[in-house]
């Protein structure tokens, strides 16, 4: 497939998503999308840790919340200006991402998972029992919706979702220079193998702890959409459920990949409304899906787009080297 | 150039490499010799600073390096190309030898001009520069594996099993290019169970047996002894 055609492939999908709400015209829809974007970029944050360097955090969720509390805390109890406390909350959660990640990446493989997956549980415990700070299980409320920037405002349900879908292209954008650049190639190194990245001088110390750090600060990036966007926040934003749920969009959209993000979380945030009518039972339908998928395809949906492209770019190099090589015999 | 004085290097309780001495001269080719699980790699992880030394000093240009963090000894100019010749096998071979290049990836005239000297000594490299490593043959892999640590602008390398599962034709051509690669200024330390070729280029080597130097001295010495013609030459 040459690369012109990817790009117009790019360019429809997001011509898509510009045009989605005057499409449907349905508020509810609209929030869905809107919702899903937001997760996208959490799940942007975790792909680029467990996807691209190799270290499954199961931490992320907490993060997550730690960036929507931020802002929620930050305009509700300290009155803080809405944009103030929206830059401030990502960077906030990657200061801490940054303490704990010089602890947690002292281990490896499933010893990282198990450390990161407790301590997703004690953040998720801090914002439960911490009553006095984070108002505990009666939640938080009365988050303000983004403040206007100049003559636009951010309140209707179609204004939030632009606002979403920008930082969302910008967050994807950001990530594809990443992944290009040389920090990038850094991160691949250190997940295709830690010895050999060493034995080039690479720091993997210092690398692994930067990719953590990115990680944390697009999952508090997310959880500051989220707070604004919802404008109410209880604790099981925090809870391990939904690190596992942004880990299956990031399985089923292909891990390591740059789209496989976006393509998760739109596609299982559709279906999951779309089975709302079967409440709890629909794990039932996607347990086996999941493992099904895993099996076939590791590398989720773009896995297999991915696959069937260098087939066919294979095909057509075989091709053209069958072509060059009856032309030599014509000739001899 | 490198010494290594008493180096005991250990798995667990297991001593893998026992109160080793092993002296590198600048601009020489030495060989460590002996047969699979001898103990060879594990004095070279030991060299590259992925295994700590349970005793003993490494020293290089009259520094410790002993417990330095790897990174920072590929930075001093050592650099090791270890067995397996690992490679990134999803990116191109360029993109390969710009990994290697990470020590140097602030001068990027610098980086460029040593990759045209990788192309320069392995041709086959400037034409596949833009395939992806994996799709390589082995005896090509085995090149950019040696083509990447060149990247680093080493002063020492050090070279595990070039050789290994290679056609002896291929075998031939590589350790012609470990000569060149030592003529332009590049000191080798080489650990080989080919015994035959290896001390055909080297200038001294060590020959291992469980962990322990049982025999060195120069080529020519080991070449002529009886034992090391059995074990390794057979003839
Ligand atoms: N990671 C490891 N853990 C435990 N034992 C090892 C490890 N690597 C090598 N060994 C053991 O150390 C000894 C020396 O191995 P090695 O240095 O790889 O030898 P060589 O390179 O000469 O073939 C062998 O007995 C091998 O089984
Ligand atoms: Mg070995």
């Amino acid at each position: 497939m040459p690369k012109k055609f990817e790009k117009y492939i790019v360019i429809f999908f997001i011509v898509l998503a510009i045009i989605f709400p005057l499409i449907t015209q349905n508020d509810y829809y609209i929030h869905i999308m809107t919702l899903a974007f937001i997760w996208s970029i959490a799940v942007y944050g975790l792909n680029l840790l467990a996807g691209y360097t190799g270290y499954l955090s199961l931490a992320h969720a907490g993060f997550f919340a730690i960036g929507a509390y931020a802002v929620g805390l930050l305009t509700v109890k300290i009155e803080m200006g809405f944009w103030v406390a929206f830059i401030l909350a990502p960077i906030i959660t990657a200061v801490i991402g940054f303490f704990i990640g010089i602890i947690s990446l002292r281990t490896k493989e499933h010893y990282f998972a198990i450390y990161t997956l407790c301590v997703g549980y004690v953040i998720y415990l801090i914002i439960d029992k911490w009553d006095s700070l984070t108002e505990g299980v009666r939640g938080l409320m009365g988050i303000p919706a983004p403040a206007n920037i100049g003559p636009i405002s951010f309140t209707t349900p179609l204004s939030q979702y632009y606002l979403v879908l920008a930082i969302l292209l910008l967050v994807i954008f950001i990530i594809y220079r990443i992944i290009n650049s040389l920090v990038g190639r850094t991160f691949i190194a250190i997940r295709n193998s830690e010895p050999l990245a060493l034995s080039l001088g690479i720091s993997t110390i210092k690398n692994k702890l930067l990719s953590f750090v990115l990680s944390t600060f697009f999952a508090g990036l997310a959880g500051a959409l989220y707070a604004s966007f919802v404008r109410f926040l209880g604790p099981d934003i925090a809870s391990t459920a939904i690190t596992f749920d942004l880990l299956m969009y990031l399985i089923v959209g292909g891990i390591g990949t740059l789209f496989g993000p976006i393509v998760g979380t739109t596609l299982i945030v559709w279906i999951s409304q779309n089975l709302q009518f079967l409440q709890d039972y629909r794990m039932l339908i996607f347990g086996p899906l999941l493992t099904i998928l895993i099996i076939f395809a590791p590398r989720g949906i773009m896995g297999i787009i991915g696959d069937w492209k260098v087939k066919s770019s294979e095909k057509k190099r075989n091709k053209e080297a069958q072509k060059s090589q009856s032309e030599l015999k014509k000739e001899a | 150039m490198l010494s290594l004085k008493n180096v005991t290097v250990k798995y667990g309780a297991y001593a893998a490499v026992h109160e080793v001495n092993i002296k590198v001269e600048q601009g020489q080719i030495v060989v460590l010799l002996g047969a699979n699980g001898a103990g060879k790699s594990t004095t070279f992880r030991a060299i590259s600073g992925l295994s700590k030394p349970a005793s003993g000093e490494i020293l290089f240009e009259e520094k410790s390096i002993s417990g330095i963090s790897p990174d920072k000894i590929v930075q001093s100019g050592i650099v090791q190309c270890a067995e397996d010749r690992k490679l990134f096998p999803q990116m191109t071979v360029q993109e390969n030898l710009v990994m290697g290049a990470y020590v140097q990836r602030k001068n990027k005239k610098k980086m460029k001009q040593t990759m045209d000297e990788v192309f320069e000594l392995f041709p086959i490299l400037y034409e596949k520069r833009n395939d992806q490593a994996g799709s390589m043959s082995g005896g090509q892999q085995q090149m950019l594996a040696i083509g990447r640590s060149l990247m680093s602008k080493p002063k020492l390398m050090l070279l595990d099993e070039p050789s290994i599962g290679l056609a002896p034709l291929i075998v031939e051509q590589m350790f012609e290019s470990i000569q060149l690669i030592n003529k332009e200024g590049t000191t080798i330390l080489l650990a080989e169970q080919n015994a035959n070729a290896a001390l055909n280029i080297a200038d001294k080597g060590y020959v291992y047996e469980n962990g322990k130097i049982v025999v060195q001295g120069s080529s020519k010495e080991l070449f002529s002894n009886e034992e090391v013609r059995k074990a390794y030459i057979g003839a």
